[in-house]
């Protein structure tokens, strides 16, 4: 997972602003509290998000205040805390942490095991935002989730596309734009899902292999291969790459501002990235973090990042209050494909070279 | 040029700053980056510290010798296209007046302060089809409809040769500027044509300005990873491009270092090579 690592892009300007504006109609909240808990999460966007509409009000209702630490690019900051952990030390409590991430720190013990009856709004989240340990031990609770979704561009094609088959239609020569690497196109998935019933498809080499044999078949129609989010949403606006895979809450805004896009969730699902909250082993503020990570899965407060931040909620969609418009906005009731995380960990580089050996050669 | 040979130890002493710079920024960095690229790659984890080939012998396969290939050759072409068209335009430059000159030079310096994002997505603009220079040529009427001219081998070798330009000036101005003008005019006084005077006398003359502004350009190239990725296709992308994926978004380190110790000693050697073959040349 990617996403929150890719720098400075238009799209986290553009919602730092807005937040920044919202920002300005809030009091701001100082309160003296006597306990305080460190939370990781990843800088730009996402932080400036949670300072402004999320910590504020976590801190009025539990009187814990919350210090927000700016999570570094790439995964060098599950590096720092497991070194850190390593001295008793933990640089913060609480941490966002992408998927592969977290079983990455699983694999090392990272994580302190979380006691679910501690945090009963736990009950309200769908099953698979809560992160396992192989033993059963709870490692991570979901956090928050987005969707990449089909997108096009509505002059070039008036019609959407209803399945990502439409990315192997040859009537699409050169019109996609796919995100260049394997770990965030989750392109491997997308084909399971659409040609071989599913992701278990890929459980085993030979089930990969034929994945990427049929994704190979779509490289006469990719334009771009992108790993900046900025060039790709610009050619989509345009119309100079008309089709590809996009994120839906950036799209969906984009076609508020009136441009000509739209993002479509296709029959198969679109795909559900997401962040979970993890603890550091070496935290001295468990009891606080249960608290933090028992706030963050209220229905309320999930709506209210729905809202806010744009994220997809990790709570069933029947507690929540958002109007069919709003939950359209960030998600849809088509079931998703779920990336095959566990496999961008045992096979990352064999998968990796793979696949450059694909789209390069 | 003749300079006073240093006597005595203090007379180094000017030398010790820029040293203590190049050891501690350059010297230091490249010896950890080698270590690094010997250490052990930890699959879902990072890497341990340790003495194997494993990087290296993952690097020595046919792919990621054609990819290096393509980085040297593309990085070559770089190299010859900006210094072609440099050339000529410095020794033209050399020659206006002092004012015109300035503005030149700045109008290059510039250039210079574009970041390669910038120069990047200006090019994917202009060889764009919706908003390209295409639409400008179906308006004269030279084409039927606009096309989209990038991203393509072509749009990249436009887009780094334009980059490399204002360097590639900036290098061979000095050399131009003082060339003596009683060459041209003794060639010319001899019934050489002034293209012909450019070819068999300025250019011989400067030799190896030439082949030392290439060299530079050639280095500057191969590094370049942001412009493949906006104006290439992925059949385009150099070998930096492969050791940024690495780095970055694989958190394989030690692979990363070794792809980049591969590629550091295969440009010294290049460079060694080119500079034997000039010192020679000049020998005969």
């Amino acid at each position: 997972m990617m996403r929150p690592t890719q720098g400075v892009n238009r799209r986290r300007i553009l919602a730092g602003g807005a937040a920044g504006l919202a920002a300005l109609g809030m009091p701001t909240i100082l309160r003296a509290a006597e306990k305080t808990l460190k939370v990781g999460v990843y800088g730009g966007f996402f932080k400036d998000s949670f300072d402004k509409h999320i910590f504020p009000e976590f801190t009025k209702a539990t009187g814990i205040a919350v210090e927000s630490i700016a999570e570094p690019t790439g995964e060098a900051w599950l590096v720092q805390l497991s070194q850190a952990a390593r001295a008793g030390v933990a640089p913060a409590d609480v941490s966002m942490m992408s998927q592969t991430a977290l079983l990455k720190g699983e694999a090392g013990d990272l994580w302190a095991p979380l006691d679910l009856g501690q945090m009963k709004n736990t009950a309200n989240l769908v099953e698979r935002f809560v992160n396992k340990y192989p033993d059963g031990r709870v490692a991570g609770i979901g956090a928050v989730s987005w969707y990449i979704t089909l997108v096009t561009n509505t002059k070039a094609f008036p019609e959407a596309p209803t399945s990502w088959a439409a990315l192997w239609d040859p009537a699409n020569k050169d019109k996609l734009g796919l995100l260049a690497l394997v770990s965030n196109s989750f392109l491997l998935e997308v084909t399971a899902a659409t040609f071989f019933g599913g992701t278990k498809a890929l459980d085993d080499e030979a089930g990969q292999l034929k994945a990427f044999e049929k994704l190979a078949e779509v490289k006469p129609n990719v334009k771009l291969w992108y790993r900046d989010e900025a060039q790709f949403e610009q050619a989509l606006k345009s119309g100079e790459i008309p089709m590809g895979q996009y994120y839906h809450d950036v799209t969906g805004l984009a076609a508020a501002d009136g441009h000509p896009v739209r993002s479509t969730f296709p029959k198969e699902g679109g795909i559900l990235d997401s962040g979970s909250w993890a603890v550091s082993r070496a935290s001295k503020a468990l009891d606080e973090a249960h608290v933090f990570i028992n706030y963050m899965c209220q229905p309320e407060i999930q709506a209210l990042m729905s809202r806010k931040v744009g994220t997809s909620p990790t709570v069933r969609r029947d507690l929540l209050d958002l109007t069919d418009a709003e939950f359209a906005a960030v998600s849809s009731d088509i079931p998703p494909i779920v990336p095959r995380y566990d496999l961008y960990l045992s096979r990352a580089d064999w998968l990796n070279q793979k696949w450059t050996e694909m789209i390069v050669g | 040029m003749t300079a006073a040979r240093p006597q005595r130890l203090r007379d180094y002493a000017p030398l010790v700053f820029p040293a203590l710079m190049l050891t501690v920024f350059f010297v230091v960095p490249f010896g950890i980056m080698v270590a690094i690229s010997f250490f052990r790659r930890v699959q879902g984890a990072f890497y341990e510290p340790d003495f194997v080939f494993d990087n290296y012998a993952r690097f020595l396969s046919a792919f990621f010798g054609q990819v290096l290939g393509f980085s040297l050759v593309l990085a070559a072409l770089v190299a010859l296209v900006a210094v072609t068209i440099a050339f000529p335009f410095t020794f033209l430059l050399a020659r206006l007046s002092r004012r015109w000159q300035v503005v030149w030079l700045v109008a290059l310096l510039s250039i210079v302060s574009l970041s390669e994002v910038i120069v990047g997505f200006a090019w994917s603009t202009l060889f764009s089809r919706t908003a390209g220079v295409t639409n400008i040529l179906v308006a004269l009427g030279l084409m039927s409809e606009p096309m989209s001219l990038s991203p393509s081998f072509g749009a990249l070798l436009t887009g780094l040769s334009y980059h490399a330009f204002p360097y590639t000036v900036l290098v061979l101005y000095p050399a131009l500027a003082r060339l003596d003008p009683t060459l041209m005019e003794a060639a010319r006084t001899l019934g050489a044509s002034p293209p012909r005077a450019f070819v068999t006398v300025v250019v011989p003359a400067l030799r190896n300005t030439i082949l030392a502004t290439m060299i530079m350009v050639f280095v500057f190239a191969l590094g370049s990873y942001l412009l493949p990725q906006l104006l290439g296709r992925p059949s385009n992308w150099t070998l930096s491009v492969l050791i940024t994926d690495q780095a970055i978004y694989q958190s394989n380190l030690p692979f990363a270092a070794a792809m980049a110790v591969f590629l550091v000693l295969v440009s010294l050697a290049l460079v060694g090579l080119s500079l034997l073959v000039g010192r020679k040349e000049a020998a005969q």
